[in-house]
């Protein structure tokens, strides 16, 4: 490993026009190439990017060696307090920001990063389900839809095949906290897991708007962005705010230990504050914005968007807490038998 | 086995001399690197302890095999009991890859015999037309299959159509679904060995056995067979022991409500809440089943020999 490291230095070190370099390590697919070469124009910088496809593999990638390779990456939310815990993030001050107080109020003090010290806002969006309104006319705004379905659902659900998620909807529509340990709750969220899987036909992620499109699913819990992109393929669904609360994600960019170009990287990183270009991201991926000012420059499909726009009325969302070692055993146990 | 080559090189190996050593190296290298690291690996993994979120930790644990065979309950304070809940998921996939191997081989063994017995043109046409599905990746055939069996696909199109069944018959998300796609996937690997045993088939046999009056069964189970068996076995292994890991077909078609051996093993290394020694303990398992059951069978057939 070493040895390799010495001999690839000298390329590394090379192509240094302009201003030097950026190596950003992202999602694949989740930003547009226009806004990479526009901050390259403004910047001189040169912007290499890696791509992952899960924030599991992007951890055990940078733990296996990858950090100091990267200067930014964009973890979601659980992700970066795991990645803080684990001493793979460097932190900031608002001053390194000039765009810093752009970042919309609601997002500034997140519980998994108190005050935004390593990370800002990239994109969020929110976790619920969508239901077919061929099938089922009735009020669509509670999660009993998935766990205590009417007659003209059940057997025609698809759940995410994710165990946060999931458990993480289940606590919010019995109204017990996450990552709890009491013994009654945790009891109560199982055997009410249980009693409604049989109402489920299947359990997927990657399909999750694949079964609404082809009617193989009535009702499936997905991301509002996905269900937006089931609607524009012809699936006559409705997505649902449920009374009872619901997922909330954010991804965000974060500045990374050691990373080798750490001024670039903030530059970056203040140029995603830019309510332009985050609304360029959100235009390219559908998904919200959590930088203030960007509705001029939204596409107006977007900005309209239901999927988007909660009701008034609609409750605050929270995100999948990230539970300890000890209380993530009892939920892991949970899961496996519901799955058993 | 990994001595065979050796072994059976015998007289040859006179005109090789010195080079027979490094000339088997190549050999040593593939079968350490591809085999026996990696399943020394899994082993070793699955006796450390693990690191929360993925990893392990290099200290000895028996904990992976006890979470496999023991229960203390969910808050772990009940008296230890026997765990099913793992236990019955191999059960499920054991009878699952049985059912598979079992269908397979219904559909398999005439197919072989009527392509083994046509004339050696049309033979390859057969073999050919056998092995076309499989020039295409087996998840695209795996969601193809899906598409026409699903509740508004060509399937259950013309069931209605031509009246035989009044509204859409469920099959995605059914076992059925399930054994419809282990069947697809594998029914080649069943075909080609027993279409190889069958071709060598000296039929001369049959038609020895019909003129001292044997019936027809008599001669299918007494004479032909025993013959072709070890293309039988042969199909058969390949059938079940892919089955038996198999995630795909279950996940795609079967709706994955319930762990299968393969999703239970993916589930400990994918997930931020990983288990990797659970997962090779698992895996460990797995494998000393299976070797099992091939060294039962390979004593069983030593013995018929002799």
């Amino acid at each position: 490993m070493k040895r390799f490291g010495i001999a690839l230095l000298p390329l590394l070190a090379s192509p240094a026009f302009g201003e030097g370099e950026l190596k950003v390590y992202h999602w694949f697919e989740y930003m547009p190439q226009e806004l990479v070469d526009k901050f390259q124009a403004e910047t001189g910088i040169t912007v290499t990017i890696d791509t992952y496809d899960s924030n599991e593999a992007m951890l055990a990638s940078l733990k296996a060696g990858k950090l100091g390779q990267y200067d930014v990456a964009v973890p979601g939310d659980y992700m970066v307090q795991i990645m803080a815990e684990e001493g793979l993030l460097d932190s900031f001050s608002p001053a390194d920001l000039p765009n810093f107080g752009n970042i919309a109020p609601q997002w500034l003090d997140v519980p998994f990063d108190p005050g935004r010290k390593s990370s800002i806002p990239y994109q969020w969006g929110s976790t619920a389900f969508a239901v077919n309104r061929d099938v089922y006319q009735g009020d669509i705004n509670t999660l009993a839809i998935l766990f205590d379905p009417p007659d003209e659902l059940k057997g025609r659900i698809n759940v995410l095949d994710s165990q946060g998620e999931v458990l993480a909807l289940g606590s919010i529509y019995l109204g017990i906290p996450q990552c709890s340990q009491d013994r009654a709750q945790l009891k109560a969220l199982m055997d009410m897991l249980l009693a409604a899987k049989p109402h489920w036909a299947s359990f997927g992620s990657d399909t999750a708007k694949d079964v609404l499109v082809s009617g193989d699913a009535a009702a499936g819990m997905i991301y509002n962005g996905f269900a937006a992109k089931a609607r524009a393929e012809g699936a006559n669904v409705e997505y649902a705010y449920p009374k009872e609360g619901f997922v909330v994600w954010m991804d965000n960019a974060v500045l990374l230990k050691d990373a080798p170009n750490r001024d670039n990287a903030l530059k970056f990183l203040n140029f995603l504050l830019e309510p332009e270009n985050a609304a360029a991201v959100t235009n390219y991926a559908a998904y919200t914005a959590g930088v203030t000012g960007v509705e001029p420059f939204l596409a107006e499909e977007i900005r309209t968007s239901p999927e988007t726009n909660p009701p008034a009325d609609a409750p605050a969302g929270s995100f999948v807490a990230v539970c300890d070692e000890a209380t993530q055993k009892l939920y892991d146990a949970i899961w496996t038998n519901l799955k058993k | 086995m990994a001595g065979a080559p050796g072994a059976g090189g015998g007289p040859k190996d006179a005109g090789w001399g010195p080079l027979a050593l490094p000339l088997m190296l190549p050999t040593w290298a593939v079968i350490g690197i591809f085999l026996a690291l990696p399943v020394l690996l899994m082993a070793v993994y699955s006796f450390l302890t693990r690191e929360f979120r993925g990893g392990v930790e290099w200290q000895f644990s028996l904990a992976a095999y006890d979470q496999f065979f023991v229960t203390r309950g969910l808050f772990g304070d009940e008296p230890p009991s026997l765990e099913w809940t793992y236990i019955l998921i191999f059960w499920r996939s054991l009878w699952q890859a049985a059912l598979a191997t079992g269908l397979c081989l219904l559909i398999g063994f005439p197919t072989a015999w009527f392509i083994a017995t046509r004339s050696p043109r049309s033979r390859t046409v057969w073999l050919f037309l056998v092995t076309i599905p499989y020039w295409v990746n087996l998840l695209i055939r795996t969601v193809s299959l899906k598409f026409l069996i699903r509740d508004n696909g060509p399937l259950n199109e013309f069931l209605m159509g031509i009246g035989l069944t009044s509204g859409p018959l469920p099959l995605v998300n059914t076992n059925l679904a399930v054994q419809l796609g282990l069947f697809y996937s594998y029914l080649p690997f069943m075909v080609l060995p027993i279409y190889a045993a069958v071709e060598r088939y000296n039929f001369a046999l049959s038609e020895a056995a019909a003129d001292l009056y044997a019936g027809r069964w008599r001669i299918l189970w007494e004479i032909t067979l025993p013959v072709v068996r070890p293309g039988i076995v042969a199909g058969c292994l390949l059938v079940f022991i892919p089955s038996l890991g198999a995630f795909l077909a279950p996940d795609l078609l079967g709706g994955a409500k319930n762990f299968m051996i393969g999703s239970l093993i993916d589930e400990q290394f994918k997930g931020s809440q990983g288990n990797w020694p659970f997962g090779a303990a698992v895996s460990v398992i797995l494998m000393t089943l299976v070797m099992l059951a091939l060294l039962i069978y390979a004593r069983a057939q030593g013995r018929g020999r002799a």
